[in-house]
């Protein structure tokens, strides 16, 4: 009996029980899946036993006893359970990423758009600037910022003046921090203006569907919402200091900035080169956009007498954006996962403090291993559900 | 007002004037700039200070505003001020980067090649204010090949001239010998690269993975993960299409759990909680299980973009292919897959390049391929100080390979663009 007829001879067989065909080859998944599974549990439970140690969460309050050189938000030293440490982590990741993501959507759109852009120089400059950056692994950007670029700034003792408010030293950005009184009153009247401002936008382009009538819509906005927090300094007694990083020598030869906020090296290291490498994806994906959008569009907008200006932000963004917003999203994941690169550079993020030094201390490599990767599962999903939504918002509603 | 001022507003009545005085302002600022940021003569320094900062600017901008002339006749010019003269804005933007561009480039010129070092063995031979090449040339064969013994390394070369050499014979010969020598590319020459460069059996020194690292450990294991994320990652897609729910459903978990990890928790995971999941006995050399990680998580990348193209192809194809009596195997082989990965080719490439560049990552790890070795070099105390030229070196090696694989698969796409 030949090949051929013995694969025929198997259709056939199949062909005749459609129901066995249905279901055994899903059988044979679930068997394979809960094999591997149990195969994998079973060895490490015998591992685990045969090292003495039990699988469990309990070790999450015990005393953490490591310091983090970067902890804002959450108050933490090394008495601190090691959930704190994760939470701690946890927080530094989502700061790095919201950093990182500000930018590049800003660098991004202004690269993407001038890709596009009538004058050759700007276009040609923005290619360049995209080919560079996206070819280069993005952990050999973030060693050149960190290692090359700012480890060659000045010592504290004579760090960058930016008018006596700032200072730029091999030890980070010193900026001022503000110290609020009645802080509560004035967010609560940014939120207010916010809040009227959603309105009034709403009413105007109600207005302008019924009447036609257009209303300076960014003035008001504008004015509003630097008239009213403004007020409040004039008669809610809000008012504000700056605490101002001071120069401090701690011992004959060392000195250092004490006060104000610290952005650490290590932060700016890696929000630079998140944002200037994702920006180029960024910047790829919004020139793809604009292209995708028919040069009709365009004609008729500049026919109907509108500025390229306007073109731009009435007529071509708004159909771009629906192109542009699901291949960003995934950038956006990316930097989030990205971010973990910090470990390579010690900035304490999750990776960093829970997979590297908790897991040190504990060998507990499951338990923790796995907290980390659902940790960044459930950013993740977070961002996608968020992008999701907002994609939903300006998705063409077709009546 | 305006009347008496046509002297501001270019025009074609005195075009030769306007043409001549843009000319030598527009000349006059690009040789202030020149002068200030190349030999530091500062010619307008009679004026304040604020003022002379932006003489550059305010010459040139006045300069191109005179010979913004439509439709002069002349067409170079025409073009110039189509191209970057269009408008004031467009002028001042044109202004900046040629600016920045003196400003910049000569230094790095400069830094680069010029006043750079690159003959001489040692550190003190590093005279120059520009870059010291000694630090690349002296550890070249570390970055190449990592700590593997020195008198090993025919080896690597060995194994690599070997797949360059039948790559290069591929492109030349007929169809015929061309599919013999694609399975013997994915098939055999894994074993003999693998059996090469670790050595062991046939006289060959055995050399432990520990030792491999430098640029060819990031091609060993690109390549190998490129080679094994192919099949999974089709397979992924296949199997998130399947019109059984149990394949359908363990295949979107599978694809989702990868996707949302940072691959520096995958690596960490088959480092440090993957020998967990063995038996004692059974060891895994890590090199292996950080292929092996790479492999999974790329394929699950791999299987989106793979889908994508499966889901683009009209339905058409999978009626007419089943109504010719076809099989689900027989039709995915012959007439699915071909099309879908036709469509997938630029997303395939940037699959493949994403994955090179994330080969560095292993490093977290302890696996010391180009990045890794340049910071081991960097952190000798003999060489200390050379970090941004052992990066720039590096920086330019994956970004020849990165470039060149793009540009090649945008030859691909052109290539195999049939229309529909």
């Amino acid at each position: 009996m030949n090949l051929k007829s013995t694969t025929s001879s198997i259709s056939d067989f199949f062909y005749a029980r459609p129901k066995l065909k249905y279901y055994l080859p899903q059988a044979l998944t679930i068997f394979f899946i809960v094999f591997i599974f149990g195969y994998f549990s079973y060895n490490a439970q015998v591992n685990m036993d045969n090292r003495g140690i039990d699988f469990g969460l309990r070790f999450l309050g015990e005393e953490s006893s490591f310091d983090i050189q970067f902890t804002p938000f959450v108050e933490y030293d090394g008495t601190k359970s090691y959930a704190t440490a994760y939470l701690v982590g946890l927080i530094n990741t989502i700061i790095v990423a919201l950093i990182g993501i500000f930018f590049a959507t800003i660098l991004g759109v202004v690269i993407g758009i001038s890709r596009l852009s009538p004058n050759y120089l700007i276009a040609k400059m923005s290619e360049i600037y995209i080919e560079i950056f996206r070819n280069v692994p993005l952990l050999l950007q973030l060693f050149f910022w960190y290692f090359a670029v700012l480890r060659t700034l000045p010592l504290p003792k004579d760090a960058v003046n930016f008018y006596d408010i700032s200072f730029l030293s091999i030890k980070g950005l010193y900026v001022p921090r503000f110290i609020w009184t009645n802080g509560q009153l004035f967010l609560t009247s940014i939120i207010a203006s916010i809040i009227v401002i959603f309105f009034l936008l709403k009413f105007f382009k109600k207005e302008q569907e019924q009447t036609g009538k257009q209303y300076p819509k960014f003035l008001i906005s504008l004015t509003i919402i630097t008239v009213l927090p403004f007020l409040t300094f004039l008669i809610g007694g809000v008012s504000l200091d700056f605490e101002y990083p001071e120069l401090k020598q701690l011992s004959k030869t060392i000195y250092n900035f004490k006060g104000g906020i610290s952005i650490i090296p290590e932060l700016m290291a890696l929000a630079l080169a998140l944002s200037l490498y994702t920006a180029t994806f960024i910047a790829e994906n919004v020139r793809a956009g604009i292209e995708g959008i028919s040069r009709g569009q365009k004609e008729a907008a500049a026919s109907i007498g509108l500025t390229p200006g306007q073109t731009l932000k009435l007529v071509v963004m708004p159909q771009a954006l629906r192109i542009i917003i699901p291949p960003t999203t995934n950038q956006y994941l990316n930097l989030t996962k990205n971010s973990s690169l910090a470990a390579a550079i010690a900035y304490p993020d999750l990776v960093l403090v829970f997979a590297g030094t908790a897991l040190m201390q504990t060998g507990r490599a499951i338990e923790i291993i796995s907290i980390t990767m659902l940790s960044y599962l459930s950013l993740s999903i977070t961002i996608s559900i968020f992008m999701n939504w907002y994609n939903k918002k300006i998705a063409i509603k077709e009546k | 007002m305006m009347k008496k001022l046509t002297f501001l507003n270019p025009s074609r009545e005195n075009l030769n004037l306007f043409i001549l005085a843009g000319i030598v302002l527009f000349g006059l600022g690009i040789l202030d700039t020149v002068l200030n940021s190349l030999f530091e003569i500062n010619i307008t320094s009679f004026l304040p200070r604020w003022l002379n900062y932006f003489t550059p600017l305010l010459f040139s901008f006045i300069g191109l505003h005179y010979i913004r002339i439509e439709f002069s006749g002349i067409t170079k010019l025409d073009q110039l001020n189509k191209n970057i003269n269009s408008n004031w804005f467009n002028a001042i933007l044109s202004l900046l980067v040629i600016f920045i561009l003196i400003k910049t480039i000569p230094g790095l010129l400069n830094w680069l090649f010029f006043d750079a070092n690159f003959i001489g063995t040692t550190k003190e031979e590093c005279t120059g204010d520009g870059a010291c090449w000694l630090f690349i040339r002296f550890w070249i064969t570390r970055f190449m090949y990592g700590l593997y013994p020195d008198a090993e390394i025919w080896r690597i070369n060995a194994a690599f001239l070997m797949l360059i050499g039948t790559v290069i014979t591929a492109f030349f010969v007929g169809p015929k010998i061309k599919k013999y020598i694609i399975i013997f590319l994915l098939f055999i020459f894994p074993f003999i690269a693998i059996n090469l460069i670790s050595g062991g059996n046939f006289g060959l020194v055995w050399v432990e993975t520990g030792a491999w690292g430098g640029l060819s450990l990031t091609f060993i294991v690109s390549i190998f993960a490129m080679l094994f994320c192919f099949p999974v990652g089709m397979f992924l897609a296949l199997g998130r299409r399947s019109s059984y729910p149990v394949v359908k459903y363990a295949s979107i978990g599978f694809i989702e759990f990868w996707r949302g990890v940072p691959l520096i928790t995958v690596l960490f995971m088959a480092s440090v909680m993957f020998p967990m999941f063995l038996p004692d006995e059974v060891f895994m050399d890590k090199l292996v299980r950080v292929i092996i990680a790479i492999t999974l998580f790329e394929a699950a990348y791999m299987a989106e973009v793979i889908r994508g193209g499966l889901q683009a192809l009209p339905k058409g194809q999978y009626d007419a292919s089943k109504s010719l009596g076809m099989g689900y195997w027989t039709m995915h082989l012959l007439i699915i897959l071909p099309q879908a990965l036709k469509i997938t080719i630029p997303g395939l490439a940037n699959t493949f390049i994403a994955l090179f560049k994330d080969t560095p990552l292993i490093l977290v790890v302890g696996l010391l391929e180009l990045i890794g070795m340049i910071d081991m070099a960097k952190a000798n105390p003999y060489w200390l100080g050379f970090a941004i030229e052992g990066y720039v070196f590096a920086g330019a090696v994956y970004w020849i390979f990165c470039f060149s694989m793009s540009r090649y698969s945008q030859n691909l796409e052109r290539k195999y663009k049939t229309d529909r």
